[in-house]
This record gives structure tokens, C-alpha cells and sequence, in this order.
């Protein structure tokens, strides 16, 4: 299985490994002291680590192969990959649901208030990367400036509540209204726009919109933010600060069932056809009778308003909004976690919004290597599943065969 | 009889070059109708101008459907000649490569049913009754082209003669008056040619009007009731098939002049 040519290869790939992390790794210099310390035995733990990852690749790759070829021989049946039998056998999902529900379900009384707390922001970043998956992942509209209908959301729950006392439930739907609109208004110019051109002015929309936040005192009070944001109430309830956010929780969740029924149902329609087709192919999608601009737009708005609703959650949950959390970095993850899981993949997008949002919070200890690993596991992604961690499956509707 | 197509001095000029030049050209209901020339001689053009991609620098695009008034098509967006009745197939194919086969042939029936985001979300009776008229439309489409045991298969995995039918297939779901085929023989071996031989003629007995570029004279010759022949962006000649194989002026096109005689 292993045969000579792979470890000479292997051992190529872990000098090339110990090259690559020497200064980062192996030199350590203390500036005080005036002393480098030299930690020669991290050398040895990479160009270990290195070599053993490089030989699993192999050995997993050829039994691949040897499989591959049993089953053109017809001696094994082919079985097909995992991702795709979990969202076709119900014998597999319906138990997985079940499982994943109830979970979901006891989470905050099992886990402390501040597990709840993470996981109340890993939600919000499910519904986010949904929301983006719209417009990135099932119209192919790359927009690097997704946080900015995040922040006009959030910054609607805070105006709102402060000049007019509107309170959440109110201002839910108002915020994804505002930003849809915001999303329509910004459409219109840019569309016309293609690929990486769209990309630049999304981009330079988003930081538009944090520029103006910053600057404009007299309309957001600027970086020192707004401060004081009511949680959600329950029925004029008075809510102590753990069950307001095991309430928040709850609210969270409702969030996420009800953008995932909603995306799914666009996915399966005459519209949600008309986006992949366009993201397909522009021209020929013209010439079938589709309004390029019509259903880019509603991409656009329906992505945004998503954005938005959760902007407004944001604000209540921190009780704070300042410019400060609607940076690009923003963006960047919430479109990592769109392509990291599988364009225009429901479960894809939620598993990656876990991974990516609940890995570096458990993973505190190694805080430093966050953005190495990060960066590593994008281009191994990118290298050995493109499609995203689970691809997205087309429907297909059953009829009887002739 | 008024013509379905009825097309006067169409020019459209590309900076400083004029690539269609006061071209006439008409298509009578129910025929099929060939436009032949030598390469560059402007044939895709004259399509992209006629299905809304270009804009006509100037002339006039005239569409009667029979028994109702005439529509001009100069300048409307692609979508909105589509829906005027007018469906094109591509020179080079232009499907979508990773939708099923029956998704592909659904989206042409996109610009004839009307549902909405909150039907989408709702999926109320009317939603479900119209993606049900989509889906057995489509099929019926798929059987009568000869590929329905495909639908559920990706397009870009279809050998290239289906790829071809499938183009076909999609434009015909749009419901058109007029169908516009961009060289659909490009590529195919003869058995394929026959086949989309039988197809066109099947579609033209079904009612529809064809107007077709092509480079394989056989077929073109077999098939067509008019020949319209470019040469340099302006109509040479037009005829039936006979006259068109026995016009000097297309020989010339085609074959270049003899040396001594100029």
C-alpha cells in the first residue's frame, strides 16, 4: 500500500513543512533579555506530524482507489458518501433529526450559561451563512460586504429603541425590511456588475456603511456605540439575566427552523430555479425568459433581510452595538462559513457555521495558532473537497419510469 | 399572408465596422427558413440583434403572431423577446451544466407561470398546481425529444448530441412562435444529423415557425422551404433550396472568384 516513492515523497513534504514554520515555530526571540531561544524539538513534532498526515492522505487515497476499482469489477456495490445518505435515507436522517432536536432542545439546562451564550452566537452565524448562501452560494453573487445589512439591522433595533421605544418584536421584522430595502437600493447600481467587480463594490459598500456609523456622531453616537439595548421581553416578564438568555436561546432556534423551512422552499421554486440557473449561465438564463435583474434583486434582498433580523438579534443579545463588530472580518467568516460548507448547501452551511464558531471558543488554548489553523484548513478544503463539506444535492422529483 | 417575422433594413454597427447592413428577411408562419453564408459573413449577429443581446443600430424587427397585432422587438431586454415568443439555441451550447435534465427544460416554462417569493414560501394550492403543470410539461417535452429516461441526470454529463437536443428541448418550453436554431448540427457525426433532421421537420409540423444558421448544406438543402444567403453582413440572395444551389452569386460567396474572369 505504502510503497518507497511515497515515503521519499513524504519526507520531501515534511522538510517542506519544517521550512515553512521555522521562523514562526523554531525562533523565539525575547526582546528584553535580548536572548533567542531555539526550540528545536517543535521542528521535530512538524516534520513528524507532517509526514504521518501525509502518509494517511496516501493510504486513504489508494484504499479509495482499490475500492473504486471493486466496483467496477461489480465485486463490492457502489455505496453512496455519507453527506449524500444522510439527507436521502430516512432510515438515517430521521433518527439524526431526532437526536440533533432533542439536543438542541435540553442544551441550556445541561450546559452553563455561557455555553448557551456561545451557542446562541453560533446560531446566529447559522442564520447568517443562510442568508448569505442566497445570494453567494445559490445565485453566485459574490458580495463581500454581507455585514453591512447585518449592521443597519442591528443599528435599527438600537435607533428605534432609543429615539422611539420600539421594542424587539417590533423592530424584528422592521430591521429586515430596512436592510432588504438597503439591499434593493444597493442592487440596483451594482448589478449590472459581474464576479470579482461585484466583489470590490460590495465591498467597499460594507465599509461604507461601518465609515458612516463611525463618523456620523450626531445619528450613531460613532465608535463609543449605543449602549443600554433592552433584551427581548417575554410577555412583560421580568427575566433574570440567565433565563433571558436561555430565553434568547429558544428565540434563536425558532430563527434557525424557520430560515431553514423558508430557504429550503425558495430553493425548491420557480425562483430558486431561476437563481442557480443563474449562476450557471447569465446569457442563456436571459434568453429562457428570466429578468436578470428582477431575480438578482430579490437574491439581494431576501439575503439582506436575513441579515437583518439577525442584526437585530445581535443588538438585543449584546445589549451594545458599536461599529467595531461590523468589520470585514465580519463578512470574510460569515462567507467562509458559506463556502466552507458547500454552495447553496443547507446542512453544509450549518455544520460550518458550528465548526468555524464553536472551534476557536473550545479551542481557547491554542488562541495564538487560531488564524494558522484557520488558513490551513481552508486550503485543505479547498484542495481536497471543493464542493464543501457537504455538496449541495439537486432535487429530483420522482416519476415513473417508461 | 402577413409574414411572422418581418424583418426591413436591419443594420447594426460595431464602432466603426458594420456587421449587418440593411438586411431584409421575413419567415412565414409554419416554415422553415435557413440563413447560410460563410463564417463572419455575420449569421450569429443577426441572431443576438434579433433575440435582444445586441441593440440594432437601426430597422425595424416586426412580429405578427396570427391573429394578433404586430409587435416590435427593436431594443426590449432578451427575456422580454422570449416571452414575445421568440426561443434561440447556442452556437456553442449554453445549458446549465449543473441542473438536472428536466430542471433545464424547467426553467424555459420560468417566463410563462407567474409564482411568487410568498408562494414559493407558502406553497399555497395554485403554487403546487402550477410547479405540477411545470414538471409534466417539461416531461412531455423530454419524451417527444427523446430524452426522458435522461431527466435526472446532470446536463453536463449528456454525450454532446444530447446536450444539443436538450438546448432544443429547453427553448421549446418557452412555448415560442418562432424558434431560432444557432448551427444545431455543429459537431454531430451523420447518424446525429439524421436524427435532428426527423426532430426539426416534427417540430415544424407541430405548428412552429424555424429559422435556423447552419453550415451543413445537406441538411439545410433537406430541410429548409427558404434560403436566405449572407455574404459581408448583406443579404446575396434568397430562394428555394434549388435556386439557391444554382445562384452564381452564392458559388462566388462560397468558393471565391475565378481570377481570370475578374
Amino acid at each position: 500500500m505504502i510503497s518507497l516513492k511515497d515515503i521519499q515523497k513524504g519526507l520531501l513534504v515534511s522538510l517542506w513543512f519544517v521550512f515553512l514554520t521555522f521562523p514562526l515555530l523554531v525562533i523565539k526571540v525575547n526582546p528584553i533579555e535580548r536572548v533567542i531561544t531555539w526550540r528545536w524539538y517543535n521542528m521535530l513534532w512538524i516534520a513528524l506530524a507532517s509526514f504521518c498526515c501525509y502518509l494517511g492522505v496516501r493510504v486513504y487515497k489508494s484504499r479509495q482507489l482499490t475500492r473504486h476499482k471493486r466496483v467496477k469489477l461489480g465485486i463490492v456495490k457502489e455505496r453512496a458518501a455519507w453527506s449524500v445518505r444522510i439527507l436521502k435515507e430516512p432510515s438515517v436522517y430521521i433518527p439524526f433529526l431526532l437526536v440533533v432536536g432533542l439536543f438542541a432542545l435540553v442544551f441550556p439546562w445541561i450546559f452553563s450559561t455561557y455555553q448557551t451564550n456561545i451557542m446562541v452566537t453560533a446560531l446566529m452565524y447559522i442564520v447568517l451563512g443562510l442568508g448569505l448562501n442566497i445570494v453567494v452560494g445559490v445565485a453566485g453573487l459574490l458580495d463581500l460586504g454581507y455585514v453591512a445589512f447585518y449592521a443597519v439591522g442591528a443599528y435599527s433595533y438600537a435607533l428605534l429603541n432609543m429615539h422611539f421605544g420600539l421594542g424587539f418584536w417590533m423592530v424584528l421584522p422592521i430591521g429586515g425590511l430596512l436592510a432588504a430595502s438597503l439591499g434593493i437600493l444597493l442592487g440596483f447600481p451594482v448589478l449590472r456588475l459581474r464576479g470579482d467587480y461585484l466583489a470590490i463594490v460590495t465591498l467597499g459598500f460594507g465599509e461604507i456603511i461601518r465609515l458612516i456609523l463611525e463618523n456620523w456622531n450626531d445619528f450613531s453616537q460613532g465608535p463609543s456605540g449605543i449602549s443600554n439595548i433592552p433584551r427581548p421581553g417575554l410577555f412583560g416578564l421580568h427575566l433574570s439575566l440567565d433565563q433571558s438568555i436561555t430565553y434568547l436561546y429558544y428565540l434563536v432556534i425558532a430563527m434557525v427552523l424557520f430560515t431553514i423551512f423558508v430557504v429550503n422552499r425558495l430553493q425548491n421554486s420557480r425562483i430558486g430555479r431561476a437563481w442557480f440557473a443563474l449562476r450557471e449561465d447569465e446569457i442563456a438564463c436571459q434568453a429562457m425568459g428570466i429578468d436578470k435583474t428582477r431575480t438578482k434583486l430579490t437574491a439581494f434582498a431576501l439575503g439582506a433581510f436575513w441579515a437583518g433580523m439577525v442584526g437585530v438579534i445581535f443588538a438585543a443579545k449584546t445589549t451594545f452595538v458599536n461599529p467595531a463588530s461590523f468589520t470585514f472580518l465580519e463578512s470574510a467568516i460569515i462567507l467562509c462559513i458559506v463556502v466552507l460548507g458547500g454552495m447553496g448547501s443547507i446542512i453544509g452551511v450549518i455544520l460550518a457555521a458550528l465548526i468555524l464558531i464553536l472551534m476557536p471558543e473550545y479551542l481557547r488554548a491554542f488562541s495564538d495558532y487560531r488564524m494558522l489553523v484557520f488558513g490551513a484548513v481552508l486550503v485543505t478544503m479547498m484542495i481536497f473537497r471543493p464542493q464543501g463539506l457537504i455538496a449541495n444535492v439537486r432535487r429530483t422529483y420522482n416519476i415513473p419510469k417508461v | 399572408m402577413e409574414p411572422l417575422l418581418n424583418i426591413t433594413g436591419l443594420t447594426m454597427d460595431f464602432g466603426g465596422i458594420r456587421a449587418l447592413d440593411h438586411l431584409d428577411l421575413s419567415v412565414q408562419q409554419g416554415k422553415i427558413v435557413a440563413l447560410i453564408g460563410p463564417n463572419g459573413a455575420g449569421k450569429t449577429t443577426f441572431f443576438n440583434c434579433l433575440t435582444g443581446i445586441y441593440k440594432p443600430t437601426s430597422g425595424d424587427l416586426l412580429l405578427t403572431p396570427p391573429g394578433r397585432e404586430t409587435s416590435r422587438l427593436n431594443g426590449l431586454k432578451p427575456n422580454r423577446v422570449t416571452q414575445h415568443g421568440l426561443a434561440r439555441t447556442f452556437q456553442n451550447i449554453r445549458l446549465f451544466p449543473n441542473m438536472t435534465v428536466l430542471e433545464n427544460v424547467m426553467i424555459g416554462r420560468h417566463c410563462r407561470t407567474r409564482a411568487k417569493i410568498l408562494g414559493a414560501i407558502f406553497r399555497n394550492r395554485k403554487t403546487v398546481q402550477e410547479e405540477k403543470e411545470i414538471v409534466a410539461l417539461s416531461l412531455s417535452i423530454l419524451k417527444k425529444i427523446g430524452l426522458y429516461d435522461m431527466h435526472d441526470e446532470f446536463a453536463k454529463n449528456l454525450p454532446y448530441g444530447a446536450q444539443r437536443r436538450l438546448e432544443i428541448a429547453r427553448a421549446l418550453a418557452t412555448d415560442p412562435l418562432l424558434l431560432l436554431l444557432d448551427e444545431p448540427a455543429a459537431g454531430m457525426n451523420p447518424q446525429e444529423t439524421s436524427e435532428l433532421d426527423e426532430l426539426i421537420t416534427a417540430i415544424r409540423d407541430d405548428g412552429l415557425s424555424i429559422l435556423l444558421i447552419e453550415h451543413d448544406m445537406k441538411l439545410v438543402m433537406s430541410l429548409s422551404d427558404h434560403i436566405f444567403v449572407m455574404d459581408y453582413g448583406k443579404k446575396i440572395a434568397e430562394g428555394d433550396p434549388k435556386s439557391i444551389r444554382n445562384n452564381p452569386e452564392v458559388i462566388k460567396a462560397y468558393l471565391g472568384e475565378d481570377i481570370d474572369d475578374a
